[in-house]
């Protein structure tokens, strides 16, 4: 196999194995007393409080980081940025092995996981936002699962069933674009329902539209966040041809987020106007919501300009790690913080200890699978025998 | 790679399309409930707090006993609200003015005309009855909850600490004794009339006769006729709605509206994303092939040029060494 002679016999105890090991077998003790006890003994979710952090971080956080699939691989495929390929991958990789974890989160969350085809087979639910995430859910997964089985099978040296997949790769990435588009939004969609639980400042009509953009801007900021971790992680994995776009991609990914950053700043103050919701601002949850606003958005909007003006590429990772954690505050805040704000502080939410455990445990179990493939099957570098077919 | 006038009209045209499809709206019909369906009207003005609803409730419905038996009135000085055990409770409300007596209101589901629960689900568990209540299947329930988080009047509870058939619970307006033309449990109890069964178009109108009659008595509101499309449940009372943990806020929009413009979208997003999907693609591939070709032409016609350029060297050396 390619580059794989060096990593020979090595102690199994090393560090990462370890720690995820020990997670790994905490998490499993976790998922016994779920299924035994009911979701009342491992979470503090309630009547007031359906979802929590499986729904709010595993869920919504888990979908829109996994979006980098969909924007790489429409960037390279359909508008025609081939620069850009290394990026494809890794991105495909992150989304396949993301969807995947939050249908696992969704069986821990629902209360009849073995269920969860119900809304297919037995009733469909049209009428329902919820209806539509789980189709498209489920479509994009089947869709994801093949864009990235060129990896697979090249790494299995199935070149007949590679090249017939491979010549799919343009319809795959139209349909991917297009169930991206429509559960992003509707993620946001979900929302729309409960206008007298959300704070008026999260909640608008624009909902679906704020989830779509900034699911675009996950995607971008997640592949050079992963990017940079890749590149100390598994240097040894890249080649020579994915060393020299790195920089490219950086710089050309930032531009791009700094773009939609500002689009989508543009298009939050729009909201706020149109509902006219600038009263709210000077309270408690205004000022929260000027943190988001400014600090996890125009922030990194001006950061992500001056990195590439600059050509500072080291400036420009540290924001895309920084934007991820905007988006991940946006989805809290929409899901947990923002939601229910009407209720006294006694019946809010706050996550047990045991779902924030098969939080970690979930996420955990996604990066030994990640760190499993990507040490094997050609993901940061080119397969020597397709390099010409890219 | 420059951005292409082209390229970034293609993107322009993409971003305004998802704009437009988002703010789309169906067209709105509005629907006042299935004709001669069902309603209960609560009329807080008579009640008096003494449970026996929650007891005639908690029996029909085969629920667990309470810790404390329902003559307990105690339990009154606190909130509390709908729970797996018990479908319906009453709260007694401080009067603001401490010469009036203190109020009582019962919660229970409101049955929606256009429930926000059945809208929410996607297995369709739940399903608004012609007769007006709305019913619940637990056979085909997930277990996802966001019928509990669709509720604007946060009703729905669920067994949570039930490990594998937990249900969504919650006040059946007994529909099977509607269906065999009896009075739900908790009306055929009531001592006092404070709650009165009968035709939902028939309640509203009693309860405007009431109102207008005795203006003193109570507020000119009948809280569950318009909010949220209307409910099945109606109230009418002397102290605002407000007061009595009741939100009238929730406006006048059913539910399914709220969500219609988005599900709207999907049809618009399904059609015409592959078609400009597809345009861009076939756009950029031209824009490479005619790259390629200009290349190869350029190339070849300096290769051609070069080739020219030496024959002609080449010739004039021949002249060159005859002269």
């Amino acid at each position: 196999m390619f580059k794989n002679g060096n990593s020979t016999v090595k102690s199994i105890f090393t560090p990462f194995n370890v720690i995820t090991g020990i997670i790994v077998l905490f998490g499993l003790v976790l998922t016994v007393v779920r299924f035994t006890g009911g979701l009342a003994a491992v979470s503090n979710l309630s009547d007031y409080n359906p979802w929590g952090i499986w729904i709010g971080l595993d869920l919504l956080t888990g979908v829109a980081l996994a979006a980098g699939g969909f924007v790489a691989s429409a960037a390279v495929y359909i508008f025609g940025m081939k620069k850009y390929h290394a990026a494809v991958r890794p991105a495909i990789l992150t989304a396949f092995l993301g969807y995947a974890l939050v249908v696992v989160a969704l069986s821990y969350d629902v209360g009849i996981p073995w269920r969860l085809p119900y809304p297919f087979i037995i009733q469909q639910g049209t009428t329902s936002v919820l209806f539509e995430v789980g189709i498209c859910v489920c479509l994009y997964l089947i869709v994801l699962f093949l864009e990235f089985s060129p990896a697979a099978l090249e790494w299995l040296g199935m070149k007949k069933i590679r090249s017939l997949v491979h010549r799919l790769t343009v319809v795959l990435t139209i349909f991917g674009v297009i169930l991206s588009t429509l559960h992003q939004s509707s993620l946001g969609a979900l929302f729309l329902i409960a206008p007298s639980k959300l704070h008026p400042l999260w909640y608008s009509s624009y909902l679906p539209v704020y989830f779509f953009i900034t699911a675009i801007i996950a995607g971008l900021s997640m592949v050079l966040f992963e990017g940079a971790l890749c590149h100390h992680l598994f240097a040894d994995k890249l080649d020579e041809a994915h060393k020299q776009e790195k920089d490219q991609i950086a710089l050309g990914f930032g531009k791009a987020a700094s773009w939609v950053l500002a689009g989508y700043f543009a298009t939050k103050v729009v909201g706020i106007s149109a509902d006219n919701n600038w009263h709210y601002l000077l309270t408690g949850y205004g000022l929260w919501y000027l943190t988001e606003l400014l600090g996890f958005v125009g922030l990194p909007c001006l950061f992500y300009a001056i990195g590439v003006r600059e050509r500072r590429l080291t400036l420009i990772r540290w924001t895309a790690g920084w934007t991820v954690m905007g988006i991940i505050l946006n989805r809290l805040n929409i899901c947990i913080i923002a939601f229910n704000w009407h209720l006294p502080a006694s019946e809010r939410y706050f996550p047990h200890w045991m779902e924030i455990g098969i939080s970690v445990f979930l996420i955990t179990c996604g990066l030994i699978v990640f760190k499993y493939v990507v040490s094997r099957m050609p993901v940061l570098y080119s397969h020597p025998d397709y390099k010409e077919t890219h | 790679m420059s951005i292409s006038r082209r390229k970034f009209i293609s993107w322009i045209s993409a971003g305004c399309t998802s704009l437009i499809c988002t703010t789309a709206h169906g067209a709105k019909k509005q629907f006042k409930g299935y004709p001669d369906s069902f309603g209960i009207l609560h009329d807080t003005t008579i009640c008096i707090g003494c449970r026996r609803c929650e007891d005639a409730c908690n029996s029909v419905n085969n629920l667990p006993a309470p810790e404390k038996p329902f003559t307990d009135l105690s339990i009154l000085d606190k909130k509390r609200r709908t729970t797996t055990k018990a479908y319906t409770v009453v709260n007694k409300y401080e009067n603001k003015d401490k010469n009036k007596a203190s109020v009582f209101r019962k919660s229970q589901c409101n049955h929606c005309l256009e429930p926000a629960c059945a809208s929410a689900c996607f297995v369709k568990a739940f399903k608004k009855t012609k007769e007006g209540p709305v019913t619940y299947d637990p056979k085909v329930c997930v277990g996802c909850r966001y019928c509990m988080i669709a509720c604007p009047f946060e009703i729905p509870t669920y067994e949570y600490d039930e490990p594998l058939t937990p249900r969504v619970m919650k006040c059946t307006m007994c529909h099977d004794l509607i269906k065999k033309d009896k009075l739900p449990a908790c009306v055929e109890i009531c001592p006092t009339g404070s709650l009165k069964f009968g035709k939902r178009d028939a309640l509203i109108k009693y309860a405007r006769e009431r109102i207008s009659k005795f203006p003193d008595r109570y507020i000119d509101h009948i809280y569950g006729e318009h909010e949220m499309g209307g409910t099945s449940w109606l109230y009418i009372s002397n102290l605002s709605f407000n007061e009595m943990g009741m939100r009238e806020d929730l406006g006048i929009t059913p539910a399914p509206e709220l969500t219609a413009g988005a599900l709207g979208a999907v049809p618009v997003v399904v059609s015409l994303w592959p078609v400009l999907l597809t345009g861009i693609y076939a756009i950029n591939r031209r824009k490479e092939k005619l790259a390629e070709r200009e290349k190869a032409e350029a190339v070849s016609s300096a290769v051609e040029a070069a080739k020219a350029g030496r024959e002609k060297v080449s010739l004039d050396k021949v002249r060159g060494s005859d002269g």
